[in-house]
């Protein structure tokens, strides 16, 4: 176990910039996660980190030493990959071993770890088959199992759901995070999913375009959002913005709320007209405008179904809505976040 | 509107749309493998069956039968059974050779480097250049006085004049010297199969490898070969099966000598069975590749079979 720390991190493919000036600190025991849309170069860094890809420029340490130079085998971190990287050709035994194998571990260890890591991931009865022979979530079960066995000092995990069924993710992601508690090893978690990222971070770290944007707890993430970028990437329906005073005001759908439900702290109010609603059952979605602002300028509010019956939300009237102060963002002409008025 | 209500006439013919049945086109379009095959693969192979089994010769084109007796004659003769193992050795090693060098020839066209595309287009060169001519540019290059390969030795001081190798005089190097040239002519193929079998592994199994701490011959011999091992088994059964047949580079470069060191199966049959007209013992002799190749085709089928990735 270890701090992985990166310091002023580029990397370039020939004109075009991957990673643009990254500096980060994991710490020990941390379970991070970077989130951002495809292509923003989070699986790059992740590369980095492992040593598979070189970097343009800055410093990757780990335990506060500097493995910039250290090829991957030397630099004891284990890696899951998006389609798990199992070896076609070895039983799930040896698949788990071979790390160990590489390292020389003597034989009657290898056999206790690998029978080891099987029971902690519920895998004894499939160390005889082959990959192909397992289902998804077990292939999954596997590489996770391959990179616990030789005990690493982080984990880095490159979207190690996104090829599971959304039922099975769910519960996948729950056990990774059970798994990552028992084992309390460093963590580095890349998704694009934002369910994953805030339901598994110990802390965010949302990136876009190379640049790290913000970095902060699931919570601070959602509720303080660094710039627009993040307001909008975290949470669905995504935060309303709407322009206002050169700038941008946020708020998000489930804080927008007819007037009669907020009944105390101070509040803005807005005239708000129905186009839409979509009942998820948990939820009501509604879509409409403000009064003042450009029709084209779409708001969403999220309701709860208890709480706010079908009639008295009807399409193509005007309703009085309102969003509590404190939940109010305010972002400048650059998109950052500015102070409050 | 009655233009379009009315169909293209699905009525007229019942053979209007016989080329949709997959019966009749599917008939169709095997029809000329089948005939190649029977004709000019089947049909000889019944015809050296039969030569085999009788006394038939240019001179006296008897169809006496005589049972197995040239097949017995055949295998009594050390000429026969030198032959024999010559074609092994000669088959095994330039198997062998080629094998190595296109693994290699693919793990060094695998990087990018200035000129790997001319490279690329360059190195498939020996197998596109006819034999025959090749096998000459070999014979000089192997030539008891104009040989630059002893040139260079020479100009090197590894040789002398008095010293330099009779590449295509002394026994030993004649073999070596059909293994090298028909090795030469094989890699390219061995090349091609090796680029597509190690471009097909996963990026992920590889870098998967790299983090488990597996260097470059591990993963090369414990990865990347067990992998592509299928495709590399295909390409090494065509092969086998082409060089053990095969008399070009023998009888281009050494017609079998000096006295019969690099005779193979294919050159004697030939030798035999055509240029001496004794068909029926030439036909005994061409049998003989029969069995090998049966067994070794069905061997590797086999392991084909069982590796299932």
């Amino acid at each position: 176990m270890a701090a992985v720390s990166a310091t002023e991190i580029f990397k370039k493919f020939g004109e075009v910039t991957a990673i643009d000036g990254i500096s980060l600190t994991m710490r020990d025991g941390e379970f991070m996660v970077l989130l951002g849309p495809s292509g923003c170069g989070k699986t790059t860094f992740l590369r980095i980190i492992a040593g598979l890809e070189r970097q343009s420029g800055g410093d990757i340490a780990i335990d506060g030493e500097v493995v910039n130079d250290i090829p991957p085998r030397a630099r004891g971190i284990a890696m899951v990959f998006q389609s798990y990287g199992l070896y076609p050709h070895f039983t799930i035994w040896n698949n788990i071993a071979f790390p160990l194998k590489t390292q020389r571990v003597p034989k009657a260890e290898i056999k206790k770890r690998v029978e080891w890591a099987a029971q902690l991931l519920g895998i004894e009865h499939l160390l005889d088959r082959r990959p192909r022979q397992l289902s998804g979530g077990e292939r999954q079960r596997v590489a996770l199992a391959r990179a616990l066995v030789r005990e690493p000092t982080a984990f880095l995990l490159d979207e190690p759901l996104s090829n599971l069924d959304a039922k099975l993710r769910a519960s996948a992601r729950n056990e990774i995070k059970q798994f990552q508690q028992r084992v309390g090893t460093t963590t580095i978690y890349v998704t694009h999913d934002q369910v994953e990222a805030m339901g598994m971070g110990d802390r965010i770290a949302v990136i876009d375009h190379g640049k790290v944007r913000q970095v902060g707890t699931p919570a601070v993430i959602y509720d303080h959002p660094a710039d627009r970028f993040v307001a909008t990437f975290v949470g669905t329906p995504p935060m309303n913005l709407v322009a206002w005073n050169g700038g941008h005001l946020g708020f998000r759908p489930e804080h927008f709320l007819p007037r009669e439900m907020i009944d105390n702290g101070v509040v803005s109010e807005f005239s708000f007209r129905v186009d839409r609603a979509e009942y998820l059952g948990s939820e009501r979605i509604v879509y409409g405008e403000i009064e003042g602002l450009p029709s084209a300028q779409e708001v969403t509010a999220k309701l709860p179904p208890a709480h706010v019956p079908l009639e008295s939300i009807r399409p193509g009237e005007w309703h009085a809505f309102a969003v509590r102060n404190s939940q109010l963002c305010y972002f400048d002409k650059e998109g950052k976040r500015a102070r409050r008025h | 509107m009655a233009a379009i209500a009315e169909k293209i006439g699905w009525r007229s013919s019942r053979f209007e749309f016989v080329f949709d049945r997959p019966r009749v086109l599917g008939s169709l379009f095997l029809t000329p493998a089948v005939l190649y095959v029977l004709v000019l693969v089947g049909l000889p192979f019944l015809l050296a069956v039969y030569y085999a089994l009788s006394a038939f010769t240019v001179y006296n084109p008897s169809h006496h039968f005589v049972g197995l007796r040239n097949f017995v004659e055949v295998v009594q003769s050390g000429i026969f059974r030198r032959a024999l193992l010559n074609t092994f050795i000669f088959t095994i090693g330039s198997q062998i050779l080629g094998l190595i060098l296109g693994k290699f020839g693919a793990l060094v066209l695998l990087r990018p480097f200035p000129g790997r595309k001319i490279l690329r287009a360059l190195i498939v060169l020996p197998w596109a250049v006819p034999i025959a001519l090749a096998t000459v540019a070999w014979e000089w290059m192997f030539d008891s006085l104009y040989s630059v390969i002893n040139w260079v030795l020479m100009a090197l001081g590894v040789v002398t004049r008095a010293s330099a190798p009779q590449w295509l005089g002394d026994p030993h190097l004649a073999m070596l010297c059909v293994i090298i040239v028909n090795a030469w002519r094989f890699f390219p193929f061995a090349i091609v199969i090796f680029l597509a079998g190690i471009t097909a592994v996963p990026q992920d199994v590889l870098d998967a490898a790299t983090v488990d701490g597996a260097g470059f011959w591990r993963r090369n011999y414990q990865i990347i070969l067990p992998i592509i091992a299928p495709i590399v088994v295909v390409g090494l059964i065509f092969g086998t099966v082409f060089t053990f047949t095969d008399l070009s580079v023998v009888y281009l470069l050494t017609m079998g000598g000096p006295v019969n060191a690099t005779q193979v199966l294919g050159n004697l049959g030939f030798q035999i069975g055509i240029l001496s007209g004794d068909v029926s013992h030439g036909a005994a002799v061409s049998l003989f590749m029969f069995p090998v190749l049966f067994v070794l085709v069905i061997l590797m089928l086999r392991f084909i079979r069982r590796r299932e990735i």
